[in-house]
């Protein structure tokens, strides 16, 4: 059976909203607005609902459509291709149904602002370049998609861009990506250079003979770190991450969308998608598993100090994208993608929460100005308990199974150490810990906001939603529904990796895996490999241990946290007070934007400033065009002097002509 | 018979002072009269020279050049005398209302 699942339309749709209400949307009413950006949106998630279904039920064989031919140069070629594979199906579902819910979402929280209509706009046009993203057959497609994400986040982050600080954080995020992206197209030329094509299926098929590159160098190394550098910098992992805390400027709803579920996981994506080329070079993925890991614990550390409640998550996703990254290193990519996807359920339900949050306290974002709100706004503190739970890995929600997956395969896979798995472990104990700190400051004791009454003027620091209401209130329904069922995906989500149900789901797409090839590579030296009987129970053994060390420090951190910021209030203070130098350092982030700005950005200003702007440009490029317009001018100045008016100072030159005449003459006639 | 230089000097001589006439004094008529010099110096060459090469073109000339200068010199008084009665002076450098 042919199929045709009309795969160009999945993103074009949101392109076509995108385009209505960027063009037209000012002259529409907000409802307008709103049924414009909905309607393309769920059209675009019904779509790619119904392609998927039409995918399973064929079998879920990879499926490519082409739609129209790009680039063709000789050998070379590059078309506006889709391609539909297990991946892709997830990434597709959780793009459009996580995206078209804070849609939803959006035109709450939105509601009030001036540039309603530009917000949609933006937020379709994202939807767009991430589904292009998403569903590309080559590289340079998806490069196109990955190009536009960043686009759009610069858009969003700046959204509010009369405000210094959002314009800031905007160019930051874009400039920091382009260094990620300047890596990603080396490896793209690189590709193109050694094997002529930049198509997923002729690549892995070119590839897939190749052996490992067990020396450490060589091309699929290169390639493979070139294109980590790449993830680096849209999944903010260490060196690039300094763009994700401070893009928290932008609106929330960007923040969940954009900056947790969907966006900054396409480094994972593109990591997991290039699996033949890094099954291939371990030192590439060792680089990939070892970044991931430091991310993972050293923004969660970060994660402790923050006080705005959008920055603790900010960090937390850098931490959370840090454990995928790790899932990659280790060859678990099923295990990468499983966790991107409980994670854009619970991470973008806890920033749609916090945006909840936020929106009910007049604009705060200093959780020492919450407390207390439990009561209050009952929906928000129970969908945000959900996210909250699953996130710090409680069983049986979301973040557990994945969490686990990857903890485990640290543990336990060929490229795995116990190291990444003891890293693992004490940063799943921070995370917990931060984010039920966010949790208790947030929802319990005491409120520590100003009184009531001033909420009103409060609201204008919020930028977007300056709106005068009385006091603490439960945001509207048009809010609350999509974080239901947010919450309820982030409760049931994990459940299909019971069993290994979601990971053989993926196996075909991965099924040239580093495990596969290791052990094709090893096949000859069978003498290694024990009787299988009894490590089967060894491991299912260790598996349980390992579990209920994870469940454990998820308990920890929710006991440490209840202590320190519920039960003992004071304590945190003492504390902090008690490690002084230390905690400074925490709470500044370790000055790695300080570090930054000297190494990096002050020699390039100044370099600039001095040899480029004062020394070339205007020493020389505008000192030679002012100098010769001088020098014209003075010439002209003395010149000038010759026509003075006077008659008979013409008349003297005319004879003094006439005489040089007559002695040229008179000398050339005697010669 | 007077040498050909004899005149030409001569005639160099008369153009000379006209111009020096022309540039140094200001009073219309002394620059008109040195004017009426510098013709006289040329008519006096081309004379020479029709006399020399037996050629009448030169003496033709300077009829023309009489004819001329007279036609001038009358409507240069004319001009003169009305630049005196309006302005009541012959300094050139005075009579200036044209110039920037």
């Amino acid at each position: 059976m042919m199929l045709n699942l009309h795969l160009w339309l999945i993103p074009v749709l949101p392109l076509i909203g995108a385009a209505i209400n960027g063009l037209f949307g000012k002259r529409f009413s907000r409802q307008t607005v709103t049924a414009v950006a909905w309607g393309f949106c769920g059209a675009a998630f019904a779509l790619a609902v119904w392609a998927v279904a039409q995918f399973v039920s064929a079998g879920a064989n990879p499926y490519s459509e082409v739609v129209a031919h790009w680039i063709r140069a000789g050998s070379f070629q590059a078309d506006f291709a889709f391609y539909l594979d297990r991946l892709s199906v997830v990434m597709v579902l959780v793009v459009t149904g996580v995206g078209f819910l804070i849609h939803i979402y959006a035109a709450g929280y939105m509601w009030e602002d001036g540039g309603f209509y530009r917000f949609f706009s933006y937020l379709n046009l994202f939807m767009f370049f991430m589904l292009t993203l998403v569903l590309a057959n080559n590289y340079l497609l998806m490069f196109i998609g990955w190009e536009g994400v960043g686009l759009a986040s610069y858009l969003l982050i700046g959204f509010w861009f009369t405000k210094d600080s959002a314009a800031a954080a905007g160019k930051k995020a874009f400039i920091v990506n382009r260094i990620g992206d300047f890596g990603f197209l080396i490896a793209l030329f690189l590709l193109v250079k050694h094997f002529g094509t930049l198509n997923f299926e002729q690549l892995s098929a070119a590839i897939s003979p190749m052996g490992m590159e067990t020396a450490g160098t060589g091309l699929l190394t290169s390639i493979g770190l070139l294109l980590m550098v790449g993830a680096c910098g849209k999944s903010a992992q260490i060196p690039l991450y300094v763009w994700l805390p401070d893009a928290m400027e932008g609106p929330t709803p960007v923040s969940a969308l954009i900056h947790a579920a969907t966006m900054v996981t396409a480094g994972v994506y593109m990591v997991s998608r290039s699996h033949f080329i890094f099954d291939r070079a371990p030192s590439a993925l060792m680089a990939v598993a070892i970044i991931g890991t430091l991310t993972a614990l050293f923004s969660a550390t970060i994660g402790i100090t923050q006080t705005d409640i959008k920055k603790v998550l900010a960090y937390s996703t850098v931490s959370q994208l840090g454990y995928m990254f790790m899932a990659c290193g280790v060859g678990a990519f099923s295990a990468g993608i499983f966790h991107l996807m409980t994670h854009a359920f619970f991470k973008g339900l806890l920033f749609l929460a916090a945006g909840s949050v936020i929106h009910a306290v007049g604009g705060e974002q200093d959780m020492r100005q919450m407390g207390g709100l439990r009561t209050k706004i009952p929906w928000t503190f129970w969908t945000m308990t959900m996210a909250t739970f699953a996130i710090a890995g409680i069983p049986p929600l979301a973040g557990f199974f994945s969490k686990d997956e990857i903890l485990w395969q640290a543990y336990s896979s060929p490229f795995g150490s116990r190291v990444y798995w003891l890293i693992g472990v004490v940063t799943a104990f921070i995370t917990s810990f931060y984010m039920f700190r966010l949790w208790f400051m947030t929802f319990f004791g005491k409120y520590r906001g100003k009184a009531e009454s001033d909420h009103g003027q409060a609201h204008g620091a919020h930028g977007g939603s300056a709106h005068g209401h009385g006091g603490i209130h439960e945001s509207p329904k048009v809010m609350l529904i999509p974080l239901v069922i947010l919450a309820v995906l982030s409760v049931c989500g994990g459940w299909v990796g019971i069993g290994n149900r979601f990971e053989n789901f993926l196996a075909p797409v991965f099924q040239s895996g580093p495990t596969a090839t290791l052990e094709s590579a090893t096949a000859g030296q069978a003498t290694q490999t024990a009787p299988p009987a009894e490590p089967q129970t060894q491991e299912v053994g260790n598996e349980t241990l390992l579990t209920a060390v994870s469940v454990f420090v998820g308990l920890a951190g929710l006991f440490l946290a209840w202590i320190l910021y519920c039960h003992r209030p004071q304590l945190p203070q003492q504390i902090a007070h008690a490690l002084g130098g230390f905690y400074q350092a925490v709470l500044n982030k370790y000055y790695v934007d300080e570090l930054y700005a000297a190494v990096f950005v002050k020699p390039l200003v100044d370099v600039s400033t001095n040899v480029l702007w004062h020394g070339i440009d205007q020493g020389v490029i505008d000192a030679t065009l002012d100098n010769s317009a001088d020098g014209a001018r003075e010439v002209s100045d003395t010149m000038r002097h010759m026509q003075s008016g006077n008659l008979r100072s013409y008349a003297g030159w005319v004879a003094a002509g006439a005489a040089v005449v007559i002695g040229y003459m008179v000398w050339m006639g005697t010669r | 018979m007077v040498p050909l230089s004899y005149y030409l000097i001569l005639g160099g001589i008369l153009f000379a002072c006209g111009v020096t006439g022309f540039l140094i004094k200001r009073n219309i008529i002394t620059i008109f009269m040195s004017i009426e010099l510098m013709l006289n110096g040329v008519n006096l060459s081309f004379v020479a020279f029709a006399a020399q090469w037996h050629a009448l073109q030169g003496q033709v000339f300077v009829f023309f050049v009489m004819v001329v200068a007279a036609a001038e010199a009358a409507v240069g008084l004319a001009i003169i005398i009305s630049v005196f009665r309006t302005r009541e002076t012959l300094n050139v450098d005075q009579v200036n209302l044209l110039k920037l």
